[in-house]
């Protein structure tokens, strides 16, 4: 593992900070070489990419307080106008220096008064003979402000003639950031993502003091082994990590199992994770309502996910509604002849058909129906006769308000309204359950 | 082409400064990363110009006519990004300033199109550089060309009879033309034609069809001059530059060091022929420019995980039987639903929201963007969306993912006649 060396810092701190960043000390020591020493200038502006969670933000803090070099850090989701931006880097300049005592308010409306409020901050400050940093974390939101703010970022250097380096932090790649005419094309730095032995090792480092390092290495082993293939974000895998840990210790502190039982412990753990990924993973419940059922120790099944609490108790016409609804949003209406009469015909099957089977509605959504032929659907379904009271049409609305049915259209449409089923076939059968009658019918329509 | 030289040069130059530290004198080393660095990224102050001699010369005549003979004038230096625009009229104008007419008399605005957004603050930046702000004081004028006459007149009633000559400069020259009417445009050009007081116009654009973008009466004003800085070196040029780039000046401090490094310097110019194959003596900088060509979208595929990876070779397959036409969410996992019931053996068959918050990331990591702004009235499933990879990117990223597992390559590289 190579050595963090340079000249103009003391090997002290430099060993430091190699102890806080493991696994990134290659980028550390490329970020430390194009710094230079203090005084020196350096590139007017850095473009670091990477994956989410892979370090960028972290390592990039920890470089500039360990080795305190004078910098800003803003967050460019933070601050999502141009205007509260700069005022926050100069606020934070103002703060860098040990001769302001007290923050006083600035304006700052446009990237001119930023650049001359700039040069006298910097002037008056002790920051004359160091390189300043602006740090800009997630800059992907730069291209949602003025169009001139990311190019004139890019040439701060220039444009203030100080010894300033903008970094840029974020998930997305340059191409993507490039304005139409070009601009100062900042040095790019790639944050490689953790390989998994990467992701071991760094899991591994924060294990509680009362287990052995093998017990929790163990434990970690299996939490990769179910989750590495669907994500590999160090911060999801930690707190799933930190979450669980205490269910997987569990058969050890009941004295179950030895440390080294590593077959019961995955058998008592590896349920446990399956739901994870079903519930926690997806923050369907929150980690707190987990940590509740762990302790509990209830059954998975009480559990109430964010998604169970779309299903809503509909009076019921509303059901048969929907049900009608989603049969007139997913069937083409040439079929309608056949399912809903009782006496219906063979339909030939045009070459323009027979091209487009491929493509079943269930993939493309659904497409909007009119009012008639959601009524004549109804009508046709529910066994009783309906009649079309203003009571029906109010539960119509109703269902538009629930957004379970969506408005296509504007509302003044004089040949009347239009609407599309918003529903997921679950929903549907979960309501058509209550009807075994209309099951048989449901399996007919809804087939191919 | 020059950031590019700049670029590898200081990262080759970094990484260089650890190897000698142990052969050479670290103070040695650290003067000549300052003038190293100076050089390269304060270049736009100090560096030197290579190759544009003619052009040096008639922006140098120009621009004497107007401070020394009191002729307005106007001109546009055209050339790509890093040609060496800005360059070339700081030398200019630090020529001129070696003349002591010039330097007592000479008044310089300098505009640049990313700070001046609008014309009222191009005119309050104006009056500012011109240190008019008093005189001005609390006036309210009629219109912007009202505001700039007065200015001028300012100037004038200073104590001389004939006023001093001023130079506009405008970087990003480009970006002044998309202003309301192009008033500023309008009224510099009506002075520089018309005035009393000697005034040059000079605009830095990186847009060749910069003239077309002018509107008719503000091209009329226009004198047409062009200078263009299109920079075409050959590869004895580039070498030459390149050695001059990196030697050390004459008065450097430790002269032996510095003829050391000279000699380097040279021989890596003449083995730079060779840079394109891996050979020791240039591997810094070989390394430099491989690190400068990475292909970025390769790099974030390559750190997918495998979810994210099938869901991409899904939209692959999808790409290829429906010709590039846009997708959504609900066709992807039907595509990858009928992988993991035909093929897959090493994958748990996940369920459809985990595979929609892997989908959602790739959403997030702009791989895949959607046609249409998202609203309430469509259900996120059926969103359409643009895969932004094509095949043989993802086939490269593939090559290189680590531990892909074998069903999946094969699945990538198949063909869909089992469809």
């Amino acid at each position: 593992m190579p050595n963090l060396e340079h000249p103009a810092y003391p090997a002290a701190t430099l060993l430091r900070l190699e102890s806080l960043v493991p696994c990134r000390e290659s980028q550390v020591s490329m970020l430390l070489s194009i710094f230079g020493e203090r005084q020196q200038f350096t590139f007017p502006s850095i473009f670091i990419y990477g994956h989410t969670s892979s370090g960028k933000t972290y390592v990039m803090q920890t470089l500039l307080n360990t080795l305190q070099l004078p910098h800003v850090f803003v967050n460019c989701v933070e601050y999502f106008t141009s205007r509260l931006l700069l005022e926050e880097i100069l606020i934070q300049l103002q703060n860098c220096s040990f001769e302001t005592k007290h923050a006083s308010h600035v304006l700052c409306d446009t990237f001119n008064d930023f650049v001359r409020m700039f040069k006298q901050a910097v002037t008056s400050q002790d920051l004359q003979d160091q390189t300043l940093y602006i740090v800009l974390d997630r800059a992907e939101q730069l291209r949602e402000m003025e169009a001139n703010i990311l190019p004139a970022f890019l040439r701060l250097q220039e444009l203030t003639d100080r010894n300033v380096t903008v970094v840029l932090l974020s998930e997305i790649v340059w191409e993507l950031f490039r304005p139409s005419t070009g601009c100062f094309e900042p040095f790019t730095l790639y944050f490689p993502d953790y390989s998994i032995g990467h992701l071991q090792k760094i899991l591994s480092h924060n294990h509680p003091p009362e287990y052995s390092a093998d017990f929790y290495a163990a434990y970690i082993n299996i939490l990769l082994g179910v989750f590495y293939m669907v994500c590999r974000d160090l911060k999801e895998l930690q707190h799933l990590a930190a979450l669980n840990f205490s269910k997987y210790c569990e058969p050890v502190v009941r004295g179950e199992a030895n440390e080294r039982d590593t077959r019961k412990l995955w058998k008592n753990i590896e349920p446990h994770l399956k739901k994870a990924m079903q519930t926690v993973y997806l923050r369907e419940i929150s980690s707190s309502q987990w940590e509740r059922l762990q302790r509990d120790d209830g059954e998975p099944g009480q559990l109430k996910g964010l998604s169970a609490h779309a299903h809503v108790e509909l009076p019921y016409y509303s059901k048969f509604l929907l049900i009608a609804a989603y049969l007139a949003s997913y069937n083409p209406v040439r079929t309608d002849k056949r399912f809903f009469l009782k006496h219906h015909g063979k339909i030939k099957k045009t070459n323009f058909m027979k091209k487009h089977e491929k493509t079943s509605n269930h993939l493309l959504g659904p497409k909007p129906f009119p009012l008639d032929r959601l009524l004549a659907i109804l009508y046709s379904i529910v066994d009783n006769r309906v009649a079309p009271t203003a009571n029906i049409f109010s539960q119509i609305t109703s269902l538009v308000t629930l957004q379970l049915l969506s408005l296509v259209g504007h509302n003044d449409q004089l040949d009347g309204p239009r609407y599309k089923c918003t529903v997921s076939l679950d929903f549907i059968r979960a309501i058509a359950r209550f009807f075994s009658l209309l099951h048989l019918k449901e399996g007919q329509s809804i087939g191919p | 082409m020059l950031s590019f030289l700049f670029k590898v040069k200081i990262s080759a130059m970094s990484k260089r400064k650890s190897k000698e530290s142990s052969s050479a004198n670290g103070e040695c080393i650290s003067q000549v990363q300052r003038i190293l660095r100076e050089r390269f990224c304060h270049h736009h102050a100090t560096g030197k110009p290579f190759g544009i001699e003619h052009q040096y010369r008639h922006l140098l005549e120009l621009l004497k006519r107007t401070t020394v003979h009191g002729e307005s004038n106007s001109a546009l230096i055209i050339g790509p990004r890093g040609s060496g625009k800005t360059m070339l009229l700081n030398h200019v104008l630090k020529e001129l300033m070696e003349i002591k007419q010039i330097r007592e008399n000479l008044l310089e605005v300098h505009l640049n199109g990313l700070l001046q957004t609008n014309d009222k603050v191009a005119l309050k930046e104006i009056t500012r550089q011109l240190h008019l702000e008093n005189v001005v004081g609390d006036k309210v004028f009629g219109s912007f060309a009202e505001n700039l006459a007065f200015l001028l007149e300012a100037l004038r009633k200073g104590d001389r009879t004939s006023s001093c000559p001023v130079l506009f400069i405008l970087d990003e020259f480009d970006l002044f033309v998309h202003h309301k009417n192009q008033t500023l445009l309008y009224n510099l050009f009506d002075i520089s034609q018309s005035a009393q007081t000697p005034v040059t116009v000079i605009g830095l654009t990186c847009r060749q069809d910069i003239l077309e973008l002018l509107e008719k009466r503000v091209k009329s004003r226009f004198s047409h001059r062009q200078i263009y800085l299109m920079n075409s070196f050959d590869f004895k040029q580039y070498i030459k530059i390149f050695k001059e780039q990196l030697s050390l000046p004459a008065e450097f401090l430790d002269e032996s060091f510095a003829q050391k490094w000279n000699n380097n310097v040279q021989m890596l110019a003449l083995s730079n022929v060779t840079v394109h194959h891996p050979l020791i003596t240039a591997s810094d900088l070989h390394e430099a420019s491989k690190q400068y060509r990475m292909d970025s979208k390769a790099n974030i595929v390559h750190g997918l995980s495998v979810l994210e990876i099938c869901l991409i070779i899904a939209m692959k397959h999808l790409n290829d039987v429906y010709e590039g036409e846009p997708f959504n969410f609900q066709m992807v996992y039907n595509e990858f639903q009928k992988f993991m019931q035909r093929k897959a053996h090493c994958m748990y068959n996940f369920e459809k929201p985990v595979v929609m918050k892997a989908f959602e990331h790739l959403l997030q990591l702009e791989l895949v963007k959607p046609i249409e702004r998202p609203s309430v009235r469509a259900q996120r499933e059926y969103l359409l969306m643009k895969l932004l990879l094509d095949n043989n990117q993802i086939m490269d990223a593939l090559q290189a993912y680590p531990n892909c597992p074998t069903d999946v390559k094969q699945w990538a590289t198949s063909s869909l006649s089992w469809l």
